[in-house]
């Protein structure tokens, strides 16, 4: 399927059998509305926001020794065989998309995807997906996606007054603050 | 009405998913002038929640005006947690997500490892983890039966339920070593050779099981009070479906003939024969025929994985991923080396992003996994068929009696741990 004429089409690759098709963050409506109407991508699997904060940082396996000795808590076998290929923004925003026919046999998947940076708004597909709006709000409170045109944009799995987005990666595990625990 | 007929005939026209807000049914301002509008706190500690789900209801009478559903107590950050650890440790998480899944949870993370490692497993640890999904989603919808029957009051249907259940568990036990969280599939194929005896006792029960659905369907198709109380309710169109995301039964009961194992055909699902269950009406009713139905097909796939089981190695030579055989450890100096990599740094995942989706008992069970070529995951992401089925409390209830919300939501086969991971 060839998505150039897809509006604000960006990118399109094609890795290990899936399909994946990025567009500008802007005109992302616009996207999710021609995949749903003109290709018949109806049916919206999942949002998924990843955090590349410190993509592409690690250093490579096999560097041990610096001048200041071994870092016992850094192992250089810990790293990479070889660097990533580094990422245009901090977070990218997945769509996978499947259309869906009864009684189908094979059915396409996409990936649309968007790139953004912290604080950037993302336009909300929830008029063209009811189903986004769980996934948006997902997003939001676990990784801080700002979503521009969602009814109900609200936390959804922490607290209302929770702070920090536990899916960064600058956000430490067993970071969150104590509560009860008596010292006021 | 015949089956023709009822495919032509709408479940009802038009949409009724909720404006603005599709998760969100308010209250008709009309009504709150008028009326005495009764708001109720249901749950988070409601028996009939299957976990911890609070939704707040809007009574008119006994009639449920408004709905809300509010989620998260639960969450433990699963996600969050598997970033921290090796590729092979991660695997243990994704089964206590879904823990009434567990075998099909665990599957699509080893999947998606497998897809970014580019490795395919030997043939014998296909057919198995086909046999254990099918025995999952068996152990997945006797549960579901057991409780949903129990929270109508047919009380004694708990009992049979948990009865095979039990079977379905010691057969885990067997091969595994453990009942439930198994960890039994591994990057490359199976942590161990399937022992002898269970062959002949997983016949005995695929035996066994079809009589035992008939008997919870003779139970409970001619009560009276299940049929009035599951028939017409909780209803959704095919389109409003679709719109919701939803997947699995609850689809499948509105009339789309839809089944991952059949569209996108993964393991052998391609080698076997099985029917996908598809009823026409969209009610709490017609959810359960379609679940009845694929406990009935689950045990055919079982059949015909016990039947052609192929002979052969169940997990793959490769010793950059998969742990060498225990003896060799004495006498093998590489052995050793490859054993000590492998437990205490694991095995590096070439970077890239892939997204495996599967059919497990509760709908599409999506995958997305993010590896930076390291030895842990850069980012795993569930697309979790309950959480999805939870937004469309709000387009099915709308309307109905109180009492009906329990079945509704019961139908709708929630399990709260996969819903906040």
């Amino acid at each position: 399927m060839n998505f150039a004429d897809l509006p604000g089409f960006a990118s399109t690759t094609e890795e290990r059998g899936e399909t994946t098709v990025v567009v500008e963050t802007a005109r992302l409506r616009d996207a999710a509305e021609f995949l749903r109407d003109q290709r018949g991508f109806n049916f919206l699997s999942d949002i998924a926001a990843a955090d590349y904060l410190g993509w592409n940082e690690r250093t490579v396996a096999g560097y041990w020794g610096h001048r200041g000795g071994r870092d016992i808590n850094r192992p250089g076998s810990w790293g990479l065989a070889k660097k990533p290929e580094p990422k245009a923004k901090r977070f990218s925003v997945s769509y996978h998309l499947i259309a869906v026919v009864s009684g189908a046999r094979g059915a396409p998947r996409v990936r649309l995807q968007i790139w953004c940076d912290d604080g950037e708004p993302v336009p909300s597909v929830v008029s063209v997906w009811p189903t986004a709006d769980w996934h948006e709000r997902e997003a939001y409170d676990l990784m801080g996606i700002e979503f521009d045109g969602h009814p109900n944009l609200t936390r959804i799995l922490m607290d209302d007054d929770w702070e920090g987005h536990p899916l960064r990666k600058d956000y430490p595990i067993g970071g969150e603050p104590v509560r009860f625990s008596g010292a006021e | 009405m015949t089956t023709a007929a009822r495919r032509q005939a709408p479940i009802y026209t038009g949409t009724r998913i909720p404006s603005p807000i599709p998760s969100v049914l308010r209250v008709d301002p009309a009504l709150r002038e008028d009326d005495d509008i009764l708001e109720v706190n249901f749950g988070p500690n409601h028996p009939s929640t299957h976990g911890v789900l609070r939704l707040i209801v809007e009574l008119n009478g006994e009639r449920v005006e408004g709905v809300e559903a509010v989620i998260g107590y639960l969450h433990t950050g699963f996600e969050k947690n598997m970033e921290q650890k090796t590729w092979w440790k991660a695997i243990t998480y994704p089964e206590r997500i879904d823990y009434l899944s567990f075998q099909i949870n665990e599957l699509a993370f080893v999947l998606a490892i497998e897809k970014l490692l580019g490795v395919e497993p030997p043939p014998k640890a296909t057919w198995m983890r086909m046999l254990l999904s099918e025995l999952s989603r068996i152990h997945s919808h006797l549960i579901w039966l057991g409780t949903g029957a129990l929270e109508l009051g047919a009380i004694s249907l708990l009992w049979y339920c948990f009865r095979e259940r039990d079977a379905v568990l010691d057969l885990f036990e067997l091969v595994t070593g453990v009942r439930m969280h198994t960890r039994y599939f591994q990057a490359g194929g199976l942590a161990e050779d399937i022992p002898p005896g269970f062959f002949m006792e997983c016949r005995k029960f695929a035996d066994m099981f079809p009589g035992r659905v008939d008997e919870y369907e003779a139970l409970l198709d001619r009560q009276a009070i299940w049929l009035e109380r599951t028939k017409g309710i909780g209803l959704l169109s095919a389109e409003d479906a679709i719109a919701l995301g939803q997947s699995g039964p609850v689809l499948r009961a509105s009339g789309v003939d839809w089944d991952l194992r059949r569209v996108q055909p993964y393991l052998a699902y391609d080698q076997v024969d099985f029917d996908v269950p598809v009823y026409f009406n969209g009610d709490v009713y017609d959810r359960y025929k379609v679940r009845m139905d694929e406990m009935r097909e689950s045990t055919r796939i079982v059949q015909q994985c016990l039947d052609g089981m192929p002979e052969g190695p169940w997990i793959l030579d490769d010793r950059k991923i998969v742990l060498p055989p225990r003896h060799e450890l004495h006498t093998s100096m590489e052995s050793l080396i490859h054993h000590f990599k492998l437990v205490t740094e694991g095995y590096r995942v070439p970077a890239g992003e892939v997204y495996v989706a599967l059919e497990s008992a509760r709908g599409e069970l999506g995958c997305y996994v993010v590896s930076d070529g390291g030895s842990k995951p850069w980012r795993v992401k569930f697309r979790a068929p309950s959480f999805v089925a939870l937004e469309a409390t709000a387009t099915t209830v709308a309307g109905s009696l109180v009492a009906d919300l329990i079945a509704i939501l019961g139908s709708l086969d929630t399990v709260m741990g996969d819903c906040d991971r």
